[in-house]
Formats: structure tokens, C-alpha cells, sequence
């Protein structure tokens, strides 16, 4: 903990530096958004030897902050960030009207899709939500929101990237396995419509039913469980990250193991440097202390997001920022090598999805060759004739 | 016969000539800590040189004796005297030095510090820190005009230009352009500068006496996907004909029309193309291509890509300094 405080005091002192060198003027903006935390407890799981960081999200959104306002002190902008992180559903409501009351209308929100619905509907025409937690695809196909707007990735987009994958590299016959939760369920069905778009074939398809210590068994249960089929790849969906941690090398023929664990896609990892990533993954680790994970890159992009629509639209007021964001003129870098923009109909934030490994990038997609008429990004997640949804009418 | 004599000596002078104009183009490998040297006259790789940690910007001193290496995970510019490619001497240089521009006066070396979001300014005689000027977040691309007038430094996440005045080292206008801008380059006669947006895959032409955009530049390259076509470098041919620019993963350079700045043609390098030097006679162009790790050589009088040569790991600057 100590190594962590000292570099955020020199931030501190930085910051105040450099306010106290910038020019003071009158007429200086002030963009006050807010940021909702409510994420459930995911009960307990076998692979617990490396804990879970409980400010992921937000220290994303924190560094997003110092970001804009280094730009806003030539701009005359001032940004600052209220934080509400909360243990219930009613709590997270509560600081949703609370927020709105107090005249706050950009919110970054890291809670539960259930949660998200009640918070669009209470938001509706007044504010603008930016989704940095939620990743289901319903939330993008049938229950859109025009309050609300997306920058983490979807089930969809992320099991597109990892089919996009397999298919270039023609490892089409896939053994799947789908734990007990809702999300899991989530997760595999996202696989399975992907491996159709994709061509891959799923000759196995079994849920995960075992409830023993796999730290003890793995090595005697997973290969018997994989035994069967012929597949070029087991493909596992974990998302809590219960057993799929003692999936790689237990399994019966020597395929690689992807999914939630091995090889996954994911919105943003420690291990992704080029296109200047280098420079926001130590940025991120003087100001938090860790790596910087999906999350983080979500709160990060939304409050990025904001300051460059209050930027270049001129404006701070929600429905102008949502106007903006929702514009063919909106372009940001998001350190992905492609210009990051939000889809028009449902409000998901366009992006790369890198595949990675623990301790290195594998793969970035869309994948070179699988071709869209719009933008090959639009390859990734449901695309607009496939979503029911059309918020920018 | 007196003709043909003349001709005779005079081929001999060119062959005698050429060791004395020969020149050496010195390359930063950003991901193997070294510079890999080019004889120009063989178009060979004739040495390899270890250097600090994560090479990136390096520029040649006015009297072209020395060169300046930007070791950025060392924190530190390497001082090269390209006589015996040794690194002699090293100058304070903030955190994370990434690019930097030399001052016509040879001294005042203006230093993008890319985590810090500061430019900080050294004399390379005294080693001493004149300035620390703040500016955007993640300032990368630096130039100084040649008439020594303005500094201008490029903040990739705040998508400015911040121009510099090098008397108060004070900041008199910022200029809004395009997503991630990278590096500026000024013609010969200081009126226009040039800016390139990787992101916003554009290039901004900024009129120096009013300060203001006259001029945005588009490309577009058949068969390449519009987002991979990202401009880096920028090299101008100094009787203003031309402007070249590296366009990244498209893996082409844009030849422009540096008067009416019409693109001329795009031609095909190697991968992630960053930056761009011309030689002396600027005959000839050198690129530096990240990701295959090569240095492409376009004849300039042809427009054509003539020869690539293999270097390091993420070949990232380019040089071309007379052989010493």
C-alpha cells in the first residue's frame, strides 16, 4: 500500500503545479460528471490465488480525468468526477437520484444490466449514462436505451474476435464447456452464434457439472471429461473464473484451451503496448499501482469520450455530449491503433478486441480479410440489421 | 583529346570522391538498444551499436559531428560522437524523452517528455535545464522553425499544437487538429508547418505568420482500409517540391505537391512505415518500417522504392549523416 500512495501525493502535487501555472480565467467551464459502482459479490471460486483489484472501473475513469483536464487548462475546461460506490441495487439507484438532483448528467456507471434498465429509465431525457460494466448482449439488440451508451465490449463482440480467430487459423472443430451461471450461459451462447457466423463447428457442447476441488483432480477428472470428440481447440466459458483455470493441460487430446481463461478477448489488458498503449498502461500504473484491465479501459474511454465531445461540440450540457458522440464526427483515440466511434443504433462503442494471453498480446481483430461494407470493426458484435435497436432516431 | 582527358580525370576525381561524400545513415532500433549504421554507398548494414534502453527520436548536431539518442526507459538523450560511435556524454532530459529538435543555435534542445506531459528545454554545452514548459497529455512530435523562432511540440491525447516561443519559453497558441497528432515539420523558409494526425489521418498546414490551419490533407490508397492509413513523418525536399509522408500501417508513403498540395502518388514500403530522411543531395529517401523491421530506400529523381535493407527489432528513427 505504501508504494502506492507515495506516486499518487507526487500526482497530486503535480496537478496542482500545473493549475497554479495555468492562466486563470473567468469564464472557465466546469464539467462535473459521475461514476456508480455496484458490482455483486461473485460468491466463491476455486481459482482464487490472484484476487480481483475493487477499484477496477474507476481508477480508469480517474486517470481519464487528470487526462482531460491536462488538456482543459488550455481550453478553460475543468473537469471533476463524483464517486459513489455502493453494496445494493436500491443504494445504486439512491446515488443514480441523488446525482441527478445535484445537477450531475454524465454518469459512468459499473453496475449489473438489471440495475442498468432501472438507471436508463430514471435517466431518460435528462442524462446521458456511459455502461463501463455491463457486457450483455440484450442491452444492444433489444432493450437499448437513448440514455444510454456503451464503451465496454459486448459477450457478442468479444466471442466474435475469438471466432474470428479460430477460423484464421482454421481450428474449426471446438470442444465447448459452459459453467452454471446466467453469464456463463451468456457468454457460450454469444460462442455459439459466433461459431456459426464464423464456421466453426461445435462437436462437443457440455456443461460444467463437477463441484470438486479441480485443484486436487484436475489432472485425473478434465481429461475424461474431454475425452470423446475430435476438436482443434477447447473453448471455455468461465466468466467468474471458477474451474476454467485448471482446464489448460488437463485436457484429454493436447489442443489449446480459450475462452475465459487461456487465450481470452478482452476489452483492454496490462499486456497490450503498441500504438502508444505503453504510455496510458504506466500512466495507469503511476496513478493505481496495477495493471489496467477491461474496466479500467471502460471508465477511461467514457470519460475520454466526454472531453473530447464537450471539446469539439462546444458544449457540456448531456444532450449535446450525446449528440456529439453520436455524430459521424466523432473520432477518439483509444490506443487501438483505429479511431474509436460509437454505433449510431445502439450506443456500443466500436473498438479493436485484442486477444492476449497472461503475459502477452496474441492476436488484435477484426482480423485482416473478414470484410464489412461499412467498417470491418462492424464485424465484431451485432451489427445494425441484426439489433432491433435504433437510439440515434 | 583533350576532351576525353578531361573526362578521364574527372571520373577519377568522382571515384577518388566517393569514400570522402560518402554518407552513413544511423537507424534506432527501439526494441533490441541499438542503432544499426547504413553505408549509403554499399547500401549495407556496416554496424551495429549498443545504445540506452528503448531508442527512439535521435537527431544530428548543426556541425554534424555528434548525435543525439533519446534512450527513453533510460530517462536520459545519449550524446554519439559519430567519429568513433561512441556514446561520450548524456544530458538530463526529463522522463520518458521520445522526440526533441535542435535549435539552430546549437545549443537549445527542446525535449518532449512523453510521460510527464512536459517540454523540457537543455543547453547541450552547460547541460542545464532552461525550462519546463507544461503542454497536453503525452506532447510527442517537437520542432523548431529554422529561423529558431517557435518551438512547436504535438500532445497526442490532447490533439494539440503548442507553439513555443523560444525567447520566454512561454506557450503563445495552442492549435486544435486531428486525433494523435506525431510529428511537425517546418519548410525551409519557416512560413508553413506541417502537422500530421495518426488517428485522424490527416495532415494539417499551418500558415507560421498568422498561425493559422490554411490547409487539410486526406489520403486515400486503393485497396487499404481508410483507418490504416495513419500519417507519421514527414520529410520536405528543401527547393519545395515535394513533401513525403509516412503513412503507418498502410505501409505506403504519400508524395505530395509541397505547393499545391495535391497527393502525387503513394508509394508501397515496408510495414508500420514511421519516419523518413532525405540525404544530402536528397537523392535519395529513407523510411523506417516498425513492423518488418526494415529501412526502405526510395529514389527520389524516379519516385520509386529501390531496395529495402533489414535493421533491428522496431526500427523507429532515421538519420543520414555525412560518413566521418
Amino acid at each position: 500500500m505504501q508504494r502506492t500512495v507515495s506516486p499518487s501525493h507526487a500526482l497530486c502535487i503535480l496537478a496542482l503545479a500545473l493549475l497554479a501555472l495555468a492562466p486563470v480565467h473567468a469564464n472557465t467551464t466546469d464539467i462535473r460528471m459521475g461514476y456508480i459502482q455496484w458490482v455483486p459479490d461473485q460468491g466463491p471460486v476455486l481459482s482464487n490465488i490472484i484476487p480481483e483489484p475493487h477499484d477496477a472501473g474507476l481508477r480508469g475513469a480517474e486517470l481519464a480525468v487528470q487526462d482531460n483536464n491536462s488538456t482543459g487548462r488550455f481550453l478553460q475546461q475543468n473537469y471533476s468526477l463524483e464517486t459513489v460506490i455502493t453494496d445494493s441495487d436500491a443504494q445504486a439507484m439512491q446515488a443514480l437520484s441523488t446525482l441527478l438532483d445535484r445537477g450531475i448528467k454524465l454518469i459512468i456507471v459499473n453496475v449489473p444490466a438489471a440495475t442498468l434498465r432501472d438507471m436508463a429509465a430514471a435517466a431518460d431525457g435528462q442524462a446521458l449514462l456511459f455502461n463501463a460494466g455491463a457486457k450483455d448482449d440484450a442491452l444492444r439488440t433489444e432493450e437499448c436505451s437513448s440514455a444510454v451508451v456503451h464503451t465496454i465490449a459486448s459477450y457478442a463482440m468479444l466471442t466474435d474476435a475469438l471466432a474470428q480467430w479460430l477460423s484464421s487459423r482454421r481450428w474449426n472443430e471446438i470442444f465447448l464447456i459452459t459453467g452454471p451461471t446466467a453469464e456463463d450461459r451468456q457468454w457460450a451462447n454469444g460462442f455459439r452464434r459466433a461459431s456459426k457466423r464464423f464456421n466453426l463447428d461445435i462437436v462437443a457442447d457440455k456443461p460444467w457439472t463437477f463441484d470438486a476441488d479441480l485443484r486436487r483432480t484436475a489432472s485425473r477428472e478434465l481429461p475424461l471429461f474431454t475425452q470423446g470428440a475430435a476438436y482443434d481447440a477447447v473453448v471455455v466459458a468461465d466468466v467468474r473464473g471458477d474451474f476454467g483455470e485448471y482446464v489448460p493441460y488437463n485436457t484429454w487430446l493436447p489442443r489449446p484451451v480459450i475462452g475465459t481463461q487461456g487465450l481470452t478477448p478482452v476489452t483492454w489488458h496490462r499486456v497490450v503496448e503498441a500504438w502508444g498503449a505503453a504510455q496510458l498502461q504506466s500512466r495507469f500504473r503511476d496513478l493505481a499501482g496495477r495493471g489496467m484491465n477491461d474496466l479500467d479501459y471502460a471508465g477511461w474511454v467514457a470519460v475520454r469520450s466526454i472531453g473530447e465531445a464537450v471539446t469539439r461540440a462546444g458544449s457540456p450540457a448531456a444532450a449535446d455530449v450525446r449528440r456529439y458522440i453520436l455524430s459521424e464526427q466523432f473520432q477518439l483515440d483509444g490506443f487501438k491503433g483505429r479511431k474509436l466511434s460509437y454505433r449510431t443504433w445502439n450506443g456500443q462503442l466500436r473498438q479493436p478486441v485484442p486477444l492476449v494471453h497472461p503475459r502477452a498480446l496474441v492476436a488484435q481483430t477484426p482480423i485482416e480479410g473478414f470484410l464489412h461494407p461499412a467498417t470491418n470493426l462492424d464485424t465484431l458484435g451485432y451489427d445494425a440489421p441484426e439489433s432491433r435497436c435504433e437510439i440515434s432516431q | 583529346m583533350n576532351q576525353k582527358l578531361k573526362s578521364l580525370v574527372l571520373s577519377a576525381l568522382v571515384s577518388i570522391a566517393t569514400p570522402v561524400w560518402a554518407e552513413m545513415a544511423y537507424i534506432s532500433n527501439e526494441k533490441d538498444n541499438t542503432l544499426s549504421v547504413i553505408d549509403l554507398a554499399s547500401m549495407a548494414v556496416v554496424d551495429t551499436i549498443d545504445v540506452g534502453k528503448r531508442p527512439r527520436g535521435i537527431l544530428l548536431s548543426k556541425d554534424k559531428n555528434t548525435l543525439y539518442i533519446c534512450a527513453s526507459d533510460d530517462d536520459t538523450v545519449q550524446v554519439m560522437d559519430l567519429a568513433t560511435r561512441k556514446v561520450v556524454d548524456t544530458l538530463p532530459s526529463g522522463e520518458d524523452p521520445e522526440q526533441f529538435a535542435l535549435h539552430p543555435n546549437d545549443r537549445h534542445l527542446y525535449i518532449a517528455n512523453e510521460d510527464d506531459d512536459i517540454t523540457t528545454v537543455v543547453d547541450v554545452k552547460t547541460k542545464e535545464v532552461l525550462a519546463q514548459i507544461p503542454v497536453g497529455v503525452e506532447p510527442e512530435g517537437m520542432a523548431v522553425s529554422p529561423d529558431g523562432r517557435w518551438a512547436v511540440n504535438t500532445s497526442e491525447t490532447t490533439s494539440m499544437l503548442h507553439w513555443i516561443n523560444t525567447e520566454t519559453f512561454e506557450i503563445e497558441k495552442n492549435i486544435v487538429v486531428g486525433q494523435r497528432p506525431r510529428h511537425v515539420e517546418f519548410s525551409e523558409d519557416s512560413k508553413i508547418a506541417w502537422a500530421s494526425a495518426e488517428i485522424g489521418g490527416t495532415v494539417h498546414i499551418i500558415d507560421v505568420d498568422t498561425l493559422e490551419e490554411i490547409n487539410v490533407l486526406n489520403f486515400k490508397i486503393r485497396g487499404v482500409n481508410q483507418d490504416r492509413v495513419q500519417p507519421v513523418g514527414i520529410e520536405l525536399t528543401s527547393d519545395g517540391r515535394y513533401a513525403f509522408v509516412a503513412l503507418g500501417p498502410s505501409n505506403h508513403v504519400a508524395v505530395v505537391d509541397a505547393q499545391t498540395y495535391e497527393v502525387l502518388d503513394y508509394l508501397l514500403v515496408g510495414s508500420r512505415v514511421w519516419q523518413l530522411d532525405l540525404n544530402a543531395d536528397q537523392s535519395i529517401l529513407l523510411t523506417t518500417n516498425g513492423v518488418s523491421g526494415d529501412v526502405s530506400v526510395i529514389d527520389v529523381a524516379d519516385l520509386k522504392v529501390v531496395k529495402s535493407i533489414k535493421v533491428g527489432r522496431y526500427p523507429w528513427g532515421v538519420v543520414i549523416a555525412p560518413s566521418s
